[in-house]
């Protein structure tokens, strides 16, 4: 194992699944020449050249389209989004194109597509470039949504997307690719299931539910929070859809307590579908209400401190955690 | 492959009876009920995709927007009616948000050239779609990446109810291609002859070399923009105007006065559309229903649920 950033993660992961596969190719705003708006795609285009690394004008709509068709003739696209906050000016090709095509053909047509880029709030980008969409595409059938929040996650997640062959969503984390963690050496195979949770870290008091950029706020508030004598265990999802509730189920039945924390809004969010689920199959485990950490009901300021105020923080976390305890 | 000059055109003739007789059982069926939801008509507009597939190879790609009945039988390919696929004869929908799909031809155009191979796609819409964001996007890209991709816009001068002068700013719907540095030209739609033609001539120019052409077709829809539509937006007299150039009578006339179909020999073209018409009518009558939870295998490939 040997420490690299999330970026290094994900340009390992692109590098090596278009090594692998002539029919994969990767396709976005300033994803070759520029190097990639967050330098995800370093060295690729002259590594692999124009054919297979390629920029486009701002067409999110139709470079997505492309993608699609391509995919229905035995393409393997990896279409970058900068930010997902852009893919919903693609709306109509993510939710209506790639999802959809399976079943209206019949089965004949599959559509082996990767949709992947920085999604959620970063600091200080506005109302309209901090969406988290991970609820908005959780909701469609037919997509797979994932949200890796270490590097070991993001390179095994956007290898197994590359290779599914549906429409998968990888929604990474601005703020998170200067982050770092151990992963395998570059000589071993990498590849983490879609639809499998893991647990970050275990305890016996509280469940708390994450996902991207919540792990870290709930890894350290866990840190913090064991000096009191309140032991939490850590449930990262790393996939949004297919969810993995057996494993929730599982933490939940030991600890008993659940918060959710999660970096969307919170109307139908996705901590909403987790809390029907839990109390929907294993109510009789619960010994309080379940409760949720997310954004505020608001669009997006501009202002840091006002950002602060809307943002999931581990104060609010921890005020949680300490309600469901009764501590 | 046929060269298109020696593809039959009694063939080509008989096949856009089919999909006359084709639309006609479809207009019964839907007012019986026994076809739900939308259903869109392709009845005088038959020269405009049986010219252009008589002028490619089967092995070329065909995507074209919700008015497919015509698309499809043409493909041999069968489905369900805005939505109609044949990945075994190319035919990559059938699709009802209008314009989305034109950004998926250019996709398939755009695999087409990464693989080095010299087919072309043929993307057809309507003129409505040349006003949706997705269509400019589409043609930028395939003009900058310079793709094997003709589009046809088939101008049957009516969006629904909404003329080609009520919603677009410029004259001529070709006039767009302009704006993308493609190529464009005007096309009668009503003369299988002369799309046939011109499709080939395109084609074959982009076989040599990659490239991107627009072709305006224009022609006439003799029905209303679906079957709830009395199309009341339009005169009888502009109709009965349109009817005269029938695409189906037109190439029959042709045919006849160059001695190469007889009065007999057209009854029994039209006689075996009809009884093919009927045998799928028949079959469709007869197939069982989809089971229920079949419907969990169609969300992925794989049939894993969520």
């Amino acid at each position: 194992m040997r420490e690299i950033t999330y970026r290094q993660a994900l340009n390992e992961a692109l590098a090596e699944e278009l090594e692998r596969d002539p029919n994969v190719f990767l396709m976005g705003e300033e994803v070759a020449e520029y190097q990639g708006a967050y330098k995800v795609s370093a060295g690729l285009l002259q590594r692999f050249g124009p054919r297979r690394i390629i920029d486009t004008p701002i067409s999110e709509n139709g470079f997505a389209g492309l993608g699609i068709g391509a995919a229905m003739v035995g393409l393997r696209p990896i279409i970058e989004f900068m930010t997902f906050s852009f893919s919903l000016v693609a709306f109509d090709q993510v939710v209506n194109n790639a999802p959809n095509m399976f079943m209206m053909s019949g089965g004949q047509f599959n559509i082996p597509i990767t949709f992947r880029g920085p999604n959620g709030p970063a600091h200080q980008l506005g109302a309209t470039h901090s969406h988290a969409t991970e609820n908005f595409y959780a909701s469609v059938p037919g997509l797979k949504v994932c949200t890796p929040a270490t590097p070991r996650d993001a390179k095994g997640l956007l290898k197994t997307a590359v290779r599914d062959d549906n429409p998968v969503l990888v929604l990474e984390a601005e703020l998170l690719y200067s982050s770092k963690g151990m992963v395998e050496p570059p000589d071993e195979e990498l590849l983490i299931p879609l639809g499998k949770a893991e647990v970050k870290r275990e305890g016996s008091d509280v469940t708390v539910v994450c996902y991207a950029q919540t792990v870290p706020i709930a890894l350290k508030v866990a840190a913090q929070l064991e000096e009191e004598g309140i032991s939490a265990e850590i449930v990262d999802l790393r996939s949004i859809k297919p969810l993995d509730e057996q494993a929730i189920f599982a933490s939940v039945a030991k600890t008993h307590r659940v918060v959710i924390v999660e970096q969307d809004h919170p109307f139908c969010g996705v901590g909403a579908e987790i809390c029907y689920r839990i109390q929907k199959d294993i109510f009789d485990a619960l010994d309080a209400p379940i409760l949720r950490v997310s954004q505020e009901d608001v669009p997006m300021p501009y202002n840091e401190h006002l950002e602060h105020a809307v943002l999931p923080n581990p104060e609010k976390l921890i005020a949680a955690i300490r309600r469901v305890c009764y501590a | 492959m046929q060269p298109v000059e020696q593809r039959d055109e009694v063939e080509m003739l008989s096949l856009m009876l089919l999909i006359r007789r084709f639309e006609e059982r479809a207009s019964q069926q839907y007012q019986a009920q026994k076809i739900g939801g939308f259903c869109h008509l392709y009845i005088g507009q038959e020269a405009v995709v049986t010219g252009a597939i008589a002028a490619v190879r089967p092995d070329d790609y065909v995507i074209t927007a919700y008015r497919d009945h015509g698309h499809a039988c043409c493909s041999r390919g069968l489905g369900g009616s805005m939505h109609f696929f044949d990945k075994r004869h190319h035919m990559y929908g059938g699709h009802a948000i209008v314009a989305a799909h034109v950004p998926l031809g250019v996709g398939l155009a755009f695999a087409i050239k990464y693989r080095g191979e010299d087919r072309v796609t043929l993307c057809f819409f309507g003129d409505g779609a040349i006003n949706q964001g997705s269509f400019h996007e589409a043609l930028n890209l395939a003009a900058l990446y310079r793709l094997p991709i003709i589009f046809i816009c088939e101008n049957n001068l009516f969006a629904m109810g909404t003329s080609v002068k009520r919603s677009t700013s410029l004259k001529q719907i070709v006039d767009r291609a302009e704006g993308y540095d493609i190529p464009g030209e005007i096309v009668d739609g009503m003369n299988f002859r002369e799309v046939r033609d011109k499709v080939a001539e395109v084609a074959d120019s982009i076989r040599k070399e990659s490239h991107p052409a627009f072709l305006e077709v224009r022609t006439y829809r003799y029905r209303g923009h679906s079957m709830s539509d009395p199309a009341s937006y339009r005169t009888k007299d502009e109709l009965e105007k349109y009817r005269l150039d029938d695409p189906i009578i037109r190439l029959r006339a042709q045919l006849t006065r160059e001695g190469k179909l007889t009065n007999e020999q057209f009854d029994q073209l039209d006689k075996r559309a009809k009884e093919t018409v009927l045998a799928a009518v028949k079959f469709a009558e007869e197939s069982p229903e989809l089971p229920v939870e079949k419907l969990y295998d169609y969300v992925y490939f794989n049939g894993a649920k969520s």
